[in-house]
């Protein structure tokens, strides 16, 4: 790998992958609480449209989607997309629609009681979703999300079959030039895993905050390290990393 | 949108020829999961730090980079060091090695969920190690999980399309072959999304099903 390699290809490449999965989580955040609250509808024909998009989404494969979206809408609506805007839009079609399941699921989880009690303080349905029930849904939603958002990083790769450079596609460009497979695609898997561990600790971070904010404590370590040291044993990361949620337990707690 | 259903028609034997290849990456591939995964479980319980830590890196790496990545990482790879597979090959140990570390994860909460009773009694009855979890454990961990696995293996159909992008002829690599040639891509690419969604609905039907019918 030469500066040239990673000034030019790599480091835009970069960039680029980070755009794409903020945009699509982005699109996918907004189209998973749309369907996952509409498919609680009292409307049948609302959870049936929303239910058959869903299924839709999740049945078939996000890379044929994308293919799908490049090459026949142009021709078969004549409507073309930018590359990169054809695949946040297949990202976060198909990423929303598995998040919505997650949405449904988290509004379900909500005690019935706490629906019961915003009812008979009459709410109206809107203000009940918006100041009973999605506080407490959200703190539920984020780590599940959170598997979803790692999974959306690496879907990401896929935008290069479509040409879009990314790292994946910045890594194609570097070994044609190169040849040199091994050191290039190791580079970026370990970009594609810090990538990972950035984005798990931002959103336990979120969980922390959203926790706190109902006045609960999140569950201690349930990060991409603390997962490594289950058991007795307790690496030294998950040590320093106690008394930072310790901290941050306080507050919720004594709330 | 002007659909051809001659174009459809004269595309659907290639279709079923790539079907096929499609299956069978996703059997294969579901096969080396199953197995690989069952090793990784039984790693992470291992006594001795030693096995335990450097297979937990291993699989959190896996699990948290691309499959697509892995998949180039093998295809490119791999012959330079001599080991020569064919694509196909290729694409099913990618494809099983990165499922393997959901799998395993699988495995774990299959092995966890099992009474410590089973444990005890399997030690009142002085039973080997090995055999305790092959006769005792697994049996009633995997029995469990078992549409937990389903679901997986539908996800891996979900992402064999992937393997076309080293040159597999799966279905997607049927479709790009025929809008290269013919120009022609309405068609082939709406019926392999269409196939992808008549395979894993029912699939996932089937899974919730036996869902319900386990719980109890």
């Amino acid at each position: 790998m030469t500066a040239g390699l990673w000034e030019h290809w790599l480091l835009p490449g970069i960039w680029i992958t980070i755009q794409l999965t903020l945009y699509s989580a982005v699109f996918a955040t907004l189209v998973a609480f749309g369907v996952g609250i509409a498919r609680t509808s009292r409307l049948w024909i609302v959870r049936f449209l929303t239910g058959f998009y869903v299924e839709v989404f999740r049945g078939t494969s996000a890379l044929v989607l994308m293919f799908w979206l490049f090459f026949v809408m142009p021709l078969g609506f004549e409507f073309q997309l930018v590359p990169m805007w054809a695949a946040v839009l297949a990202l976060g079609l198909t990423y929303g629609a598995y998040g919505s399941e997650i949405v449904r699921g988290a509004l379900a989880a909500v005690a019935p009681a706490q629906r019961e009690a915003a009812i008979a303080l009459s709410f109206s349905p809107a203000q009940r979703m918006r100041r009973v029930v999605l506080p407490q849904a959200i703190p539920e939603m984020i780590p599940p999300f959170n598997n979803l958002l790692i999974e959306l990083l690496k879907a990401t790769a896929l935008v290069s079959a479509v040409s879009v450079a990314d790292i994946t596609f910045a890594a194609q460009l570097s070994r044609l030039a190169t040849g040199e497979s091994l050191e290039i695609y190791s580079i970026i898997l370990v970009l594609y895993f810090v990538l990972a561990f950035l984005l798990t600790r931002a959103m336990r971070l979120l969980e922390r905050k959203a926790k706190a904010s109902i006045g609960q404590a999140p569950p201690p370590g349930n990060g991409l390290l603390a997962k490594l040291t289950k058991g007795p044993a307790r690496t030294a990361a998950n040590r320093s990393g106690t008394p930072k949620s310790a901290d941050a337990l306080a507050p919720g707690g004594a709330k | 949108m002007t659909w051809n259903w001659d174009v459809a028609r004269d595309f659907l034997p290639e279709l079923l020829d790539g079907l096929l290849i499609t299956l069978q990456a996703t059997a294969l591939g579901s096969v080396l999961a199953f197995a690989l995964g069952l090793v990784w479980a039984l790693a992470l319980r291992s006594p001795t730090r030693f096995v335990r830590w450097p297979v937990g890196v291993f699989v959190e790496f896996i699990r948290n980079t691309p499959l697509l990545v892995q998949l180039f990482f093998f295809y490119w790879v791999l012959p330079s060091w001599d080991i020569k597979f064919s694509a196909l090959t290729t694409g099913v140990i990618a494809l099983g090695l990165h499922y393997s570390t959901y799998v395993a994860e699988v495995y774990r909460a299959g092995i966890d969920g099992v009474p410590v009773g089973q444990w005890e009694a399997a030690t009142a009855l002085n039973m080997a190690r090995g055999r305790t979890w092959f006769v005792v454990i697994l049996p009633q961990a995997i029995r469990r999980v078992v549409p937990a696995l389903g679901n997986y293996v539908i996800a891996m159909l979900k992402d064999s399309p992937m393997i076309a992008l080293i040159g597999v002829t799966d279905m997607l690599q049927k479709a790009r072959s025929e809008g290269a040639t013919s120009f022609q891509y309405i068609e082939p690419y709406t019926m392999v999304g269409i196939a992808f969604i008549l395979i894993s609905y029912p699939a996932s039907l089937l899974m919730r099903a036996l869902e319900r019918r386990l719980g109890h």
